[in-house]
């Protein structure tokens, strides 16, 4: 399904937030959620965004998707400058760029039924109205596994994987190009989850989807992406194929988020070396400066706190902000 | 080390609501050895977290015990009065919980909620509580721990939390610690080092542990002996590698191959274990696993199996296709030896 053509361009992608504080003096502070953020997704692939929680991945997200508007930076959907359109000249563009969120219990809203929350979608858009809205419906409660008699029932009479097939059919009511799955999984059950991932693949094969898969479960990651970029403290520091990614990581951020993955087999999990990282993540309000993986980094070297390292090519598709890569 | 400290015996505990009485443990049995760490996995609504709860003595209305004993030091914990629940909580069996954020009272310091445990149970003053307090911290390294012992929870981050909760729990030198869940909330760089921290804590101070979680390779990390629990009951219990590379239980297979290899470099697609979990308001007649099962029997759905022993005698299962009269199922054989992750 794969193709060389880039459907998704991010270029130094910046989204702050600022905040007033201070009664007596007037301050403002300035969190870096994004900062300066830049990757591609190729049509019909499924580009990873891993990190800790804070470190952006849902930001980036969102900011794609214009939820948010960018500080800074272009986001380029084939070719065409999306940044700085208006909420009208968005429209167009929200028809091909659909979500999934995490939280199957909050994104469906309580008072609709299924075939309203589905609809809607379509209403918004004018795709299609009264009997063949209603077609529509049923075949898309067709495609994510669920009875056709569900559509007239309400989001809590559903188990929590079933409420992300929910999720999952609205964002196929336009007929996207291109989804954003951010976490999709992590609120549902082992079981369950395998359930959701296979489904997300099959409707990317059938349909020709593309993507942008934002997780913290490296492991699903790995088994869902093509490629994989991996964010700390709002900045990308390194972006792979994934299975070169996991089996020659070039950042040290990488290496040890790798390792501290728990594997479900003891005798591997006893033999392998993990490296675990000291301290928590800086605030993004006052990062580190330079390298802002250098605090918890264990090669730190003395130009680490003085310049930021530059995110470039080191292998062939292989991309990593380091200086040790120098 | 073979000692029994913790020995539950045909636990059934029940929540009587309005709908009527939901049964979320229909009689387990397992026990902890002294020293070791148990592993209790199973999914949402497996009755894991009520087990621990169960033990505890924590239920609250409408849930209760209604049947089987909790030995405990030779003592039945069923039987016990609330007061003297109260001098074994937190002294003999201490436990942390899932969220830290929640667990931890936001209007006191950190130090006065870890000294407040030591003064409870062990009957020091105040300053001796306080340093005792300041010692833990350092113990669960926490960094420049002489000021933080007067920071608030909300000056702590996620991780610091789980930690600061660990001090409390093993403040008291309990012999048991239940811990459930103790890194779902965290990140995995964070989870590492608490789990790191865990295991050392475990071998120094010699406590027992029981690590409920959903998370196989957290288990596989941490535990000697695992119990896969579903629809509130023991489907299989063993060592580790009893489960992990013999495992005899349907489900427990379909868990493992339900999960992605981070070793393996071929893209393999998920087998998932189709459907959902029973519903334990009106649970069902024979084996819980029975509708989901690929290798289900007419006997499945009619009777409860009873527990297989496989040759050593400590891996069991609770599954039909053990039985001796049970007719060979070849895919069920083969998917016995094919389970093995990382191959």
């Amino acid at each position: 399904m794969e193709s060389n053509e880039i459907l998704i361009e991010v270029k130094n992608l910046k989204k702050y937030f600022t905040k007033n504080k201070g009664i007596v003096k007037k301050k403002i502070e300035i969190t870096k959620a994004v900062d300066d953020v830049s990757f591609y997704i190729k049509k019909g692939e499924t580009f990873g965004l891993v990190g800790e929680s804070g470190c952006g991945k849902s930001t980036t997200g969102r900011t794609i998707l214009k939820l948010y508007d960018p500080t800074e930076g272009e986001m380029l959907y084939n070719g065409q400058d999306i940044s700085k359109l208006n909420k009208e000249q968005m429209m167009p563009y929200r028809k091909k760029m659909q979500m999934i969120f995490q939280d199957p219990y909050a994104s469906l809203n309580a008072r609709m039924t299924v075939s309203d929350i589905i609809g809607e979608p379509m209403d918004i858009h004018h795709l299609a109205s009264g009997k063949e809205r209603q077609e529509r419906i049923y075949s898309l409660l067709d495609t994510v596994g669920l009875n056709r008699d569900h559509a007239a029932r309400y989001p809590h009479e559903f188990s929590g994987g079933q409420r992300q097939r929910i999720g999952i059919a609205r964002s196929l009511a336009v007929d996207p190009e291109f989804i954003i799955c951010d976490e999709p999984i992590s609120a549902l059950d082992v079981s369950i989850q395998a359930q959701v991932v296979n489904m997300l693949e099959d409707l990317q094969e059938e349909r020709g989807l593309t993507y942008l898969f934002i997780a913290h479960d490296l492991s699903m990651v790995k088994h869902i992406s093509d490629r994989v970029g991996v964010m700390y403290l709002g900045s990308l520091v390194e972006t792979a194929p994934s299975k070169e990614l996991y089996s020659n990581p070039l950042h040290p951020y990488t290496e040890a988020l790798l390792s501290s993955i728990p594997i479900p087999d003891p005798d591997m999990a006893k033999s392998s070396k993990r490296i675990v990282l000291k301290g928590d993540v800086p605030s993004p309000v006052n990062p580190p400066s330079g390298c802002k993986f250098r605090t918890r980094c264990r090669y730190a070297m003395d130009i680490c706190s003085e310049e930021v390292p530059v995110f470039k090519e080191v292998d062939k598709g292989h991309f990593a902000a380091c200086h040790l890569l120098n | 080390m073979s000692e029994k400290l913790l020995e539950v015996k045909n636990l059934r505990t029940s929540f009587f609501t309005h709908l009527g009485e939901v049964k979320a443990i229909r009689g387990i049995s397992f026990d902890v050895e002294k020293g070791e760490s148990l592993g209790i996995v199973g999914e949402s609504g497996s009755g894991k977290s009520v087990a621990s709860l169960s033990i505890m003595k924590l239920l609250l209305y409408p849930g209760k015990i209604v049947g089987g004993e909790i030995i405990f030091n030779g003592e039945d914990l069923v039987k016990k009065s609330n007061r003297a629940m109260m001098n074994i909580r937190g002294n003999e069996i201490a436990m942390i919980f899932q969220d830290p954020m929640t667990s931890l009272n936001p209007v006191y310091t950190i130090g006065n909620q870890i000294a407040e445990a030591i003064v409870k149970h062990q009957k020091l003053s105040k300053r001796e509580a306080n340093k005792k307090a300041l010692e833990m911290l350092k113990l669960v390294n926490i960094p420049d721990s002489e000021k933080r012992i007067k920071n608030y929870p909300h000056e702590f981050s996620g991780g610091m939390r789980q930690r600061a909760m660990i001090a409390i729990a093993l403040s008291c030198e309990p012999e048991l610690l239940i811990a459930d869940e103790p890194t779902t909330a965290l990140d995995v760089t964070i989870q590492a080092q608490i789990l790191d921290l865990i295991k050392t804590l475990n071998s120094k101070l010699d406590t027992s542990t029981m690590l409920i979680t959903h998370d196989l390779g957290v288990v596989a990390d941490v535990c000697s002996r695992v119990v896969v629990m579903y629809g509130g009951l023991i489907m299989e219990k063993g060592s580790i590698r009893d489960i992990y590379y013999e495992p005899m239980h349907p489900y427990t297979m379909g868990l493992l191959k339900s999960i992605p290899k981070v070793v393996s470099d071929e893209k393999q697609r998920l087998i998932p274990i189709p459907g959902t979990p029973p519903d334990l308001l009106n649970p069902p007649k024979g084996c819980p696993f029975a509708a989901r099962c690929d290798y289900a029997m007419r006997i499945c759905n009619q009777e409860q199996p009873p527990y297989f022993k496989s040759g050593n005698g400590k891996h069991e299962a609770m599954c039909w296709l053990l039985h001796p009269e049970a007719p060979g199922n070849e895919s069920y054989e083969q998917l016995k030896g094919g389970v093995r992750i990382g191959k």
